[in-house]
């Protein structure tokens, strides 16, 4: 099995029409993802073309939803426009919402997210590649070409670092990589697709990787020690990361002494899980462990 | 900024003194005549601890102010160089708060903190009276209306005499906070003067750059571009994700994970060459053509400390030819202004035609290693010959 993503999910991309929107609703489509439709406003009615297959443009995602099933939304909708697209899909109750938009004031994912509380919609993003089941579906903009299916599961704050991984150890392949994003806040956290994992069966062994910047690896640690029974290897980017600068992520900052790389490497190994120094060696980590699997 | 901050709450109706900015002694002599009385001179950089390190004077007379800005003008804090100085009136505080409102990151909201101990020395009192110190959640729905203004101030046991001075206060650094999209809205101290006046003394504004970005242009106004590395401010302009470290290893990378693993990589290299670290973060993104990439090495070959240069780029959605093409077009614009070793990694999508471009160009300060880790010892080996 996989995570929030299969073969029989149907897509919607909201902001099909743009630049980046149609660019990687091509390239879902190219990995076999069920594309159903887009949603824009002003377009309505409309429909484009993207390798080879005629797309539907819906004025909303309710109409979207109606009109095909869809269940899951990827939004590629410019940062000041965020807010109001996901408020409309937390709305029409799609049960996945992936938003890939970065730079989206932090202030609007605090309304999101305080929005989103006793809602059907789970949210992944924004800031994030979104979320890849190899050879079933694929939500975002990870190139499918890196690896096929296979038993381990990987979630990351980082893109390219969820791409390096998933090349390290395409010979095993994996369930489902989900990018979770690098902002301050942001929908589904570690713990959350941690949990998910841990209850797919078909997932053997899980990658989290993490990053500077608040303490969501140091909660994550903590719950691994109290629920997670499947083999965890960790990466942490940032040790040479200066105080008070913020790298390339928004929400990569070390504050004072908080949100060391080194906090965040100690507190994943108190709770049992291996830590990597470098991609590479997180690899080799895990690839001892599904030796003896 | 202290005077930048205290901008911002005079706009949002928050009871401050502003006081005058100036650049020089003489400037600080005539602000402290114009104000009259006694004043404080203090630094103005982005820095805690200027008291502590000399950079708040009080000034009886224009003469004392003269010199107070002649010794703080040119004084360095935390590794920041003093280039103003704020004059305002002596305004001695009876009693001393603490109040901030900030991003919450761990419960994905807002937070706010209030205490009527202790003020500048809040740190303190967190670890020796935490009770004193109040943390209320703030819904980031609902925001902060008159009642949860009023709450909180209760919650913070604010004077009776003051609480509807502090309810409207609360109100109004609520306003900076959302209106201004900050990520922490501090004032330290937050004075009760004589005659029960609640005044801003002090505070800190962290403006949110996605916010800013998206519909604050007037936020511009407050970067200090003297105070900004040179290399970073020749890299902002040039639309470029850079950071400068102090190392001898330059770094070009895509995607800020990747880019900060680089930098770590390098560290760990360099401890088997010489202690060598890396120079520089620069995340060139998805679109690594030529153009970006001779942007990139322009503004990491003009840092004088670097040695040698780390190219890794993992072709996601990015090809590695394009990325290859990339880095051909850029020594081709650079010309002989190329002049340190270059170490490039490639891997991803089509990295053998990406490499098979490099081959065959074959610059003579060019090196392609097919690892992250075996190019980042070669580069770290290169910048310690």
């Amino acid at each position: 099995m996989t995570i929030y993503l299969n073969k029989d999910s149907k897509i919607i991309v909201q902001g099909i029409t743009g630049g980046m929107g149609s660019k990687h609703t091509t390239l879902m489509l190219q990995a076999d993802a069920d594309i159903v439709g887009g949603v824009n406003a002003r377009k309505a009615g409309t429909t484009v073309e993207l390798n080879g297959k005629e797309l539907p443009v819906f004025g909303t995602v309710e109409e979207a939803m109606k009109e095909t099933g869809a269940n899951v939304s990827v939004a590629f909708v410019p940062p000041a426009f965020t807010k109001d697209a996901c408020i409309e899909a937390i709305d029409a109750e799609i049960p996945l919402l992936v938003v890939i938009t970065e730079g989206v004031p932090v202030q609007d994912t605090a309304e999101v997210f305080a929005y989103l509380q006793g809602k059907k919609t789970r949210m992944i993003g924004p800031n994030c590649p979104g979320i890849i089941s190899p050879e079933e579906s694929l939500a975002g903009i990870t190139p499918h070409t890196i690896a096929g299916k296979g038993p381990i599961g990987l979630v990351s704050k980082s893109g390219t670092l969820t791409y390096q991984m998933m090349y390290e150890l395409r010979d095993f392949g994996f369930t489902t990589a989900i990018g979770i994003g690098g902002d301050p806040i942001i929908g589904t956290t570690h713990i959350d697709a941690l949990e998910a994992f841990e209850a797919d069966p078909e997932t053997k062994a899980i990658v989290m990787i993490g990053e500077i910047g608040g303490d969501a690896e140091e909660r994550a640690a903590a719950y691994i020690k109290e629920h997670v029974t499947k083999p965890v290897v960790g990466y942490v980017a940032g040790f040479t990361a200066p105080e008070g600068k913020t790298m390339g992520h928004a929400g990569a900052i070390v504050s004072g002494s908080s949100g060391t790389a080194q906090a965040k490497k100690e507190a994943l190994e108190a709770a049992g899980v291996k830590v990597g120094k470098t991609p590479s060696e997180t690899a080799e980590l895990m690839r001892e462990i599904m030796k003896n699997l | 900024m202290e005077y930048q901050a205290k901008e911002l709450f005079a706009k949002h109706g928050v009871a401050t003194t502003l006081g005058v900015v100036v650049e020089t002694p003489e400037a600080a002599k005539a602000a402290a005549e114009e104000l009259g009385g006694v004043t404080v001179v203090k630094a103005q950089v982005k820095a805690g601890g200027r008291g502590k390190a000399g950079g708040v004077k009080l000034a009886k007379t224009a003469d004392e102010a003269f010199e107070h800005a002649s010794n703080i003008l040119g004084m360095e804090i935390k590794g920041l160089t003093v280039n103003r100085v704020l004059v305002t009136p002596a305004t001695p505080p009876v009693e001393e708060y603490y109040f901030s409102f900030l991003l919450d990151r761990a419960n994905r909201g807002h937070l706010c903190i209030a205490s009527v101990e202790g003020g500048v020395e809040i740190e303190e009192v967190a670890k020796t009276n935490p009770e004193a110190v109040r943390q209320i959640r703030i819904d980031a729905l609902e925001g902060v209306t008159p009642e949860k203004a009023a709450a909180i101030v209760d919650e913070a046991k604010f004077p009776a005499e003051l609480r509807d001075q502090a309810i409207e206060m609360v109100q109004k650094l609520w306003k900076v906070y959302t209106e201004e999209d900050a990520t922490l809205v501090e004032v330290n101290p937050l004075a009760r003067l004589e005659g029960d006046k609640l005044e801003a003394l002090d505070g800190k504004v962290s403006l949110d750059e996605n916010a800013s970005e998206v519909r604050h242009p007037d936020h511009e106004q407050f970067e200090i571009r003297e105070e900004a590395d040179p290399l970073e401010a020749k890299a902002k302009d040039l639309g470029l994700n850079y950071v400068k470290l102090d190392g001898e290893v330059g770094i070009i990378g895509n995607g800020a994970g990747l880019v900060m693993s680089t930098l770590d990589v390098v560290a760990y290299a360099g401890e088997k060459h010489g202690g060598v670290k890396p120079a520089n973060f620069l995340d060139i993104g998805g679109g690594a053509n030529a153009t970006v990439m001779a942007n990139g090495l322009d503004v990491i070959l003009n840092d004088e400390q670097v040695k040698s240069v780390f190219v890794n780029v993992f072709g996601g959605i990015t090809a590695c030819d394009e990325v290859a093409n990339g880095i051909k077009g850029a020594l081709e614009i650079l010309g002989d202004n190329a002049t340190k070793p270059l170490v490039v990694r490639l891997d991803g999508n089509n990295v053998e035609q990406g490499r098979a471009i490099l081959a065959e160009l074959a610059h003579p300060l060019v090196t392609v290693v097919d690892t992250m880790d075996g190019a980042a010892d070669k580069a770290a080996e290169l910048a310690n010959a």
